[in-house]
């Protein structure tokens, strides 16, 4: 039943066709896929990253770098980010993990790394320093340019179910189940024969290789980014908001607070015309979730499915 | 089966484990036991890799084990539970029972079935599915050993199994620790409740401030000079023989 109004939700923007519809629905889709890929390190592994727009950012970058200075078709930007964004994760991953960092001391880690690559972007003439990188515009399926907004809509929703498979693999899978072990307790797993460090770098590697796809998709859609655009702080504040609001850890956690969060912060754009008052609302709306349900919106159906 | 030579390790000042040496024979059962503080725990946690020893080795199925980690250790079939029990509280009892059968069986639902198969086996039938965060102290022991067994060791490392139980539960689990072991596993436990050492091992070995000063059939221990002025202090020996 719930599969079916959310299918028919996604569906609608197609056949209304209003261009506000059309561009809401787009955003919550790319804010919903981005929170999930958080989900799959932060909510299934535990492992709460204030940097994911480090992932990110390699993403727009990759595909930005591989048109602009190589002359190369931005399809092959999907796998190129994925790969290093993935790759990224897996290293980042590798050195916190083998370090011991954990809980607060792993955020602020991720965290600066995102701010190495803002910094980097900034002042390597590969990445075009502060001045950014334009992509040149020719709309087409060859160039992933896309001026009807249904079809960048369509791409983002693609995003979101391949994320969202993934999420529900982990569920499934031998992996997600030692993920979950060894988020509950590092010290039991690894007596059950689970290699921690690796477990929880695999885990930020496949979120960090979805993440980039992100990137890609924002670069090919609005054509320009720089250094604060892909690498600012506030893409991984937004990540982290999604999943946690929604429900971190579970599958369709990451969809109800994308909802909730765009719904809310556009719908009161509508009424409210003062600007930061969304992200004022974004606060007061996580010290609600915090205060009242720690587990996220999701929790609510488990709540009931318990009692 | 095992082989540990000279084991040291010290922290700060203290030495907590001193030069210990023992051999573990292939199908046995057999207690390590000691008062409160003796390097017990830390004796445990060098075994299996989550603490490094200073000095020793320990070689366990002809391989030296020293200094591995402590997946790799459970992996060569050397696994271990804990005192302060470790549920994944955050899964249900059966999820948890298959992380373990997970290390040799790649299918999720072959490990489901090795997991309820074991569960039921260790009495935890009813409340598979429930959430191992609303077990009782009991509960979580047995959680401990099924989850411990679902690797399928080769040697099981028991660290206090039956602490906090009451004289039923602890009749229970001496039965489930008899039935594991006949399923052909070395068992080592680390035990305070005497009866349950003498029913259970045929070796046991004492610690007292990190050394190893006794070892010897259970009953034999009970008698033993040393052993009792390590529980009860320096001269208590003297003391009991005096009013017997």
């Amino acid at each position: 039943m719930i599969r079916i109004i959310i299918a028919i939700v996604a569906l609608l923007p197609f056949a209304v066709g209003s261009p506000f519809l059309v561009n809401l629905a787009m955003l919550t889709a790319v804010s919903a896929f981005l929170g999930q890929c958080w989900n799959i390190s932060g909510g299934f592994g535990g492992l709460t990253s204030f940097g994911h727009a480090a992932f990110f950012g390699i993403g727009a970058y990759v595909v930005a770098i591989l048109q602009i200075r190589f002359g190369l078709s931005p399809w092959l930007g999907l796998p190129a980010a994925f790969l290093l964004g993935g790759g990224v994760g897996l290293a980042i991953g590798f050195a916190s993990f083998r370090a011991g960092l954990r809980g607060s001391y792993f955020a602020l880690v991720t965290l600066a790394f995102a701010e190495v690559f803002r910094v980097l972007a900034n002042s390597l003439d590969i990445t075009g320093a502060g001045l950014g990188m334009q992509i040149r515009r020719q709309p087409g399926l060859i160039t992933f340019q896309f001026v009807d907004g249904r079809l960048i809509y369509a791409a983002a929703l693609a995003l979101l179910a391949l994320a969202t498979l993934c999420a529900w693999h982990l569920r499934r899978s031998r992996f997600g189940a030692q993920l979950a072990a060894v988020r509950e307790s590092e010290d039991a797993a690894a007596a059950l024969g689970i290699g921690v460090v690796r477990t929880k770098s695999l885990a930020l590697g496949l979120s960090g290789g979805l993440t980039a796809l992100g990137g890609v998709l924002y670069a090919q859609t609005y054509l320009y980014i720089d250094p604060s655009i892909a690498f600012g702080s506030a893409r991984s504040v937004e990540m982290l908001l999604v999943a946690m609001i929604g429900g971190a850890g579970t599958i369709w956690g990451p969809l109800l607070g994308a909802l909730v969060l765009h719904v809310i912060a556009d719908g009161a754009r509508v009424f409210i015309d003062t600007p930061g008052a969304a992200p004022m609302l974004y606060g007061v709306l996580l010290l609600v979730v915090i205060w009242l349900l720690p587990g996220g919106i999701a929790s609510l159906k488990l709540r009931r499915a318990h009692a | 089966m095992l082989d540990v030579v000279e084991l040291s390790r010290r922290f700060g000042g203290l030495r907590a484990v001193d030069g210990v040496s023992l051999t573990l024979p292939e199908g046995g059962i057999t207690a390590l036991i000691g008062p409160n503080g003796a390097g017990k725990t830390t004796f445990f946690a060098m075994l299996a890799g989550f603490v490094r020893p200073d000095s020793g080795t320990v070689r366990f199925a002809g391989t030296d084990i020293t200094g591995w980690r402590p997946d790799l250790i459970a992996r060569a079939g050397l696994v271990r539970t804990f005192q302060i029990t470790q549920p994944f509280a955050g899964l249900s009892i059966a999820e948890n029972i298959r992380v373990g059968a997970f290390l040799r069986e790649p299918s999720p639902a072959a490990a489901m079935d090795q997991a309820r198969a074991i569960g039921t086996r260790l009495g935890l039938g009813g409340m598979l599915d429930r959430p191992a965060g609303s077990l009782t102290v009991a509960g979580r022991k047995r959680l401990e050993v099924a989850r411990a067994v679902a690797t399928r060791p080769r040697l099981l490392l028991l660290d206090e199994v039956m602490a906090g139980l009451n004289p039923s539960e602890i009749q229970e689990i001496v039965g489930l620790i008899r039935e594991v072991h006949a399923g052909g596993v070395t068992i080592l436990l680390i035990e305070h409740i005497m009866a349950a050492v003498v029913a259970l091992a045929s070796h046991a070995h004492v610690l007292a401030q990190g050394r190893l000063i006794a070892s010897a059939t259970p009953r034999a221990l009970a008698e033993n000079q040393a052993v009792i002025e390590a529980y009860l202090g320096h001269g208590a020996a003297a003391r009991m023989a005096a009013h017997a």
